[in-house]
């Protein structure tokens, strides 16, 4: 039983790590920084929240603070990545050449300059 | 009156679960320091915490929230699985834009959780909120009409957010 575990906890971090490189790979390649970002919050979330997972199961002690640590990555990780995709946007850095579509653009929202 | 003690005892358990979570232990003086610090914060700050108070424990929205966290762990899965496809492929498949669509969630933490789970789920990063109308940047546009990228997108998503977020 106790080797399951442990075989599953390793396993669990072995796939966070994996895709956390998956998602580096995607932020090196990529070519703007909404593509890049797009990489960077999807493996990242996964990515950390497998690892902990694993950690915890590794280490049944830390499993509830495991737990309110998945929850909080959870619940900022996206936030932060649509603060810098906003800001980025505001600040005027342009989409790839390759991209086919901005409906951002003749909106007012999006325009940088603003308070908000 | 009475909303306001809702308001107060869900922040209080709230804080309290964060509580037990972290400190790992029922040991009753821990415990006892908890449920004070608990209840001392949440009377300072239970206004700003919370609208619903107490109705948010309803038994029909934890359903709804426990559907949800596993349809929305495997909509994470994909998620990964297709940034590792376009990462790793060597023509990097990409066809990313700005589409525009409209949200059926009216509440300002309904719209934060449509949002933070289009940023999480394939291909999709929320740009921009403006109103109802939400700005997503997709690493691989299917279709820049409206009615379309509303039922592809946040679709997705809204029929039990908005069971749990009415």
């Amino acid at each position: 039983m106790n080797l399951l575990l442990q075989g599953v906890a390793g396993t669990l971090i072995l796939i966070g790590s994996l895709f956390l490189f998956l998602g580096a790979l995607g932020v090196y390649r990529f070519p703007d920084v909404y593509n890049r970002l797009q990489a960077g919050t999807k493996s990242t979330t996964l990515g950390a929240l497998s690892l902990i997972l694993g950690v915890g199961l590794a280490e049944p002690a830390w499993l509830p603070k495991a737990l309110v640590l998945m929850l909080f990555i959870l619940l900022t990780n996206p936030v932060s990545s649509h603060a810098i995709g906003r800001a980025s946007y505001k600040s005027g850095y342009p989409l790839w050449e390759g991209s086919i579509v901005d409906h951002c653009q003749e909106h007012d929202a999006c325009k940088g300059g603003g308070e908000a | 009156m009475a909303h306001r003690i809702g308001q107060f005892l869900f922040t209080a358990l709230v804080l309290f679960g964060l509580w037990l979570l972290f400190t790992g232990t029922l040991d009753p003086q821990e415990t006892a320091v908890g449920a004070l610090l608990a209840a001392g914060i949440a009377l300072f700050t239970h206004r700003r915490f919370t609208r619903g108070g107490l109705q948010n424990l309803a038994p029909g929205r934890l359903l709804c929230l426990l559907a949800y966290l596993p349809f929305f762990t495997w909509q994470m899965i994909k998620a990964n699985l297709d940034v590792a496809y376009r990462a790793l492929h060597p023509r990097m498949p990409l066809n990313p834009g700005i589409v525009r669509v409209k949200t059926r969630m009216t509440s300002d933490i309904g719209k934060m959780a449509v949002a933070n789970s289009i940023t999480l789920t394939p291909g999709t990063l929320t740009l921009e909120v403006d109103d109802d109308t939400l700005y997503i940047h997709w690493i691989d546009v299917r279709s820049t009409d409206p009615e379309e990228a509303r039922r592809l997108i946040p679709g997705v998503f809204e029929p039990c957010l908005k069971r749990i977020f009415p």
